[in-house]
C-alpha cells in the first residue's frame, strides 16, 4: 500500500504546492490524479519518485518510508526521455546493470514483444515514431517489476489512436503483475478508462478536492451510459475545484467601523 | 501475454529510401531512415569545383598576359614549387615538424581543456573560482605570449608546443565546460529514477550526453591548434611550414609562401578530416540534417 500522511511542498520562491495532503492507494489499484494546472500534481509524482523532497510529511510504500529513488518503484515521464546514444534494447535494459549480458538479453526481448516492439531493438531511438519511444520507455519502466508505477501524462503528447493503443498495451501489463499505478492525466476520458480511482485536485496550494470511485468493468466502453456519468461528474467536480474557495466575511476594524 | 493483433509492430518493413523512386509505403508509426540521397551535389568532386575554377581564371590571367605573376604566382608556379620542395624531401621535412608540434600542443591543450572543463562544468563553485581567471586568459592575444614562453621555456620545441596547446586549451574548455552545464535536467532524472552513483551517472550519462559537444570542441581546438603553429614557428623556427613561410618572405618567393600556405591547408584539413572519421562511430545515434544540409 502507498500512504501519504500530511504532505506539504513549498518551494524555495514561497511557492506552496501541496498543503497537508493524505492518501492511501491500495496494492495493484490503478488512481488517476486530474486537475488544472499548479495543483500539485507533478510535484506530488515527483514526491513519490523520490526526485524531490517534502516539506513535511511522510510517504510511505509498504511501511517503507521513501527518501529517494527505488528500485520498487518505476517513473514514466511525458516525454519518453530515451537515451539517444543507446539503441532500444540497451535503452530497456538500462536498469539492467546488475545482470549478465544473457539474463538481461532474455528480459528485453520479452519487455519489447510485450509492448509490441519485437524487431526494433537494434534501432536508434530517433528511428522509432513517438508511440512507439513511449512504448519503449513503458518497456524499461516496467522490465524491472516495480511494484509501483507513476505515470505523468505519458500519453499527453501522442495522437488519440495511439493513446487508445497504449492504453490497452498498459493494461494488460499491468494485469500481469498488478503494480499499484499512480497516472497524472488531463484527460478525463483517459482516466475513467484505466483508473479504478479518480482523484480531483484542487490549485493553490494543491489538495485533494474530490474522489469518484470507478467501478465500470474492464474493457471499458466508452460510448456506455457508465462511462459517460462518471465522466460528466469529474468534468463537473474539476469546474468546481479551480473556483476559488469562499473566503468567510471579513470582519470590519475598529478603525472602519469608526469612519462609517 | 499475448498482445492484440493491431497494436504489434513485429515484422514492420525496413526503412525505405527517401529518394527512392516510388512513394514508399512505411508501416504505421514507423519513421524513415534518413539515407542521404547520392546526388552529384553531396559528392566530394563539388567541394573542389570553386577552388579549381579560381585557379584557371588566375592561371589564364597570367598567361594571357593581363598579370605578370610576380607577387601572385599562378597555379603552375606554386604547383612546380610545391613539386621542388617535395622532391628535395623540404616538404616532408617541414610538414612533420608542424605536424609533430600539432599533435603534442593538441594533445596537451586538449587534455587540459578536457579536464579543466569537466571540473568547471560540474561544479558551480569550481566554475565560479576558475572560470573568471581562465576567460581573462583567453583573452590575451596569442603572441602576448610568445615572448614570455621563450624566457620560460627556451627558444626550441617547449616554448612551441606550449603556444599551441594554449590555442588549443580554450576552446576546448570552453566547449566541455558549457556542453556540461547544459547536459538535459530530464535525462539527468532517469538516470537518478535508476538509482545510478556518481561515477555511474558521469559514465552512463553525462559522458555520452556531451559527447557531440567535446568532438566539435576538439576541431575546433584542432583548427586553432594549425593557426597557433604558425605565430609558434615564426619565434625562431628552423623548420616547420611556418618557417617556410618566413623563409619565402626573406628571399622574396611568393611561390614559396603560397606553397606553404596549401600545405597548411592540405594538413589542416587532412587532420580534421582523420578526427571525424575516428569519432563518427562514436556519433552515430544523432539525430541530425547534416546529410541534408
Amino acid at each position: 500500500m502507498l500512504r501519504i500522511d500530511a504532505l506539504s511542498k513549498t518551494y524555495a520562491d514561497g511557492n506552496q504546492a501541496l498543503d497537508t495532503l493524505d492518501l492511501n492507494i491500495r496494492t495493484g489499484e490503478i488512481v488517476a490524479l486530474v486537475g488544472g494546472s499548479g495543483c500539485g500534481k507533478t510535484t506530488l509524482l515527483r514526491l513519490i519518485a523520490g526526485l524531490d523532497t517534502a516539506t513535511s510529511g511522510e510517504i510511505r510504500l509498504d511501511d517503507a518510508v521513501i527518501s529517494g529513488p527505488s528500485a520498487d518503484i518505476g517513473v514514466i515521464f511525458q516525454e519518453p526521455r530515451l537515451f539517444p546514444w543507446l539503441t532500444i534494447d540497451d535503452n530497456v535494459a538500462f536498469g539492467l546493470s546488475h545482470l549478465s549480458a544473457f539474463e538481461r538479453e532474455g528480459l528485453v526481448a520479452n519487455a519489447l514483444g510485450r509492448v509490441g516492439l519485437s524487431g526494433h531493438g537494434h534501432r536508434w531511438p530517433r528511428e522509432l515514431s513517438g508511440g512507439q519511444q513511449q512504448r519503449t520507455a513503458i518497456a524499461r519502466a516496467l522490465i524491472t517489476r516495480p511494484r509501483l508505477l507513476i505515470m505523468d501524462e505519458p500519453f499527453s503528447a501522442l495522437d488519440p489512436t495511439t493513446r487508445q493503443s497504449l492504453h490497452r498495451h498498459l493494461l494488460s501489463l499491468w494485469d500481469e503483475s498488478r503494480p499499484t499505478v499512480l497516472l497524472v492525466t488531463h484527460d478525463v476520458e483517459e482516466a475513467v478508462s484505466l483508473a479504478d480511482r479518480i482523484i480531483v485536485m484542487r490549485p493553490n496550494p494543491g489538495r485533494l478536492h474530490e474522489e469518484f470511485p470507478n467501478l465500470l468493468s474492464r474493457p471499458r466502453d466508452r460510448m456506455g451510459t457508465g462511462f459517460e456519468s462518471i465522466s460528466r461528474s469529474i468534468l463537473k467536480s474539476l469546474d468546481q475545484s479551480l473556483k476559488p474557495i469562499p473566503q468567510p466575511a471579513a470582519r470590519a476594524t475598529a478603525g472602519e467601523a469608526a469612519w462609517w | 501475454m499475448t498482445l492484440p493483433a493491431s497494436t504489434t509492430q513485429a515484422g514492420a518493413p525496413p526503412a525505405e529510401r527517401l529518394d527512392a523512386p516510388a512513394s514508399p509505403t512505411l508501416a504505421a508509426g514507423t519513421m524513415p531512415v534518413l539515407v542521404p540521397a547520392r546526388r552529384w551535389g553531396t559528392g566530394g568532386i563539388v567541394g573542389f569545383m570553386l577552388p579549381f575554377a579560381l585557379a584557371l581564371v588566375w592561371e589564364a590571367s597570367v598567361r594571357l598576359g593581363f598579370s605578370n605573376g610576380r607577387l601572385m604566382p599562378p597555379p603552375s608556379r606554386i604547383g612546380a614549387t610545391l613539386w621542388d620542395l617535395a622532391q628535395t624531401g623540404e616538404l616532408a621535412s617541414h610538414a612533420g615538424a608542424t605536424l609533430w608540434r600539432v599533435a603534442a600542443g593538441f594533445g596537451l591543450g586538449a587534455a587540459a581543456g578536457t579536464v579543466l572543463g569537466a571540473v568547471s562544468g560540474a561544479s558551480p563553485v569550481m566554475r565560479r573560482i576558475m572560470d573568471p581567471t581562465l576567460q581573462a586568459l583567453r583573452a590575451i592575444p596569442s603572441i602576448a605570449w610568445v615572448p614570455l614562453f621563450i624566457l620560460w621555456l627556451g627558444i626550441f620545441e617547449a616554448s612551441k608546443v606550449a603556444l599551441i596547446a594554449v590555442g588549443v586549451f580554450f576552446p576546448v574548455y570552453l566547449g566541455v565546460a558549457a556542453a556540461l552545464s547544459g547536459v538535459d535536467r530530464k535525462i539527468i532524472e532517469v538516470g537518478r529514477v535508476f538509482r545510478l552513483s556518481r561515477l555511474q551517472m558521469i559514465r552512463r550519462v553525462t559522458l555520452p550526453a556531451i559527447l557531440p559537444a567535446w568532438i566539435t570542441a576538439l576541431r575546433t581546438g584542432l583548427g586553432l591548434g594549425f593557426m597557433f603553429v604558425v605565430a609558434a614557428e615564426f619565434m625562431g623556427a628552423s623548420e616547420g611550414l611556418g618557417y617556410l613561410l618566413v623563409d619565402g618572405q626573406q628571399l622574396g618567393r611568393p611561390d614559396r609562401i603560397l606553397a606553404a600556405i596549401i600545405a597548411f591547408a592540405v594538413l589542416g584539413k587532412l587532420a580534421d578530416g582523420l578526427l571525424v572519421v575516428v569519432t563518427r562511430p562514436l556519433l552515430t545515434w544523432q539525430d541530425v540534417g547534416r546529410d541534408r544540409l
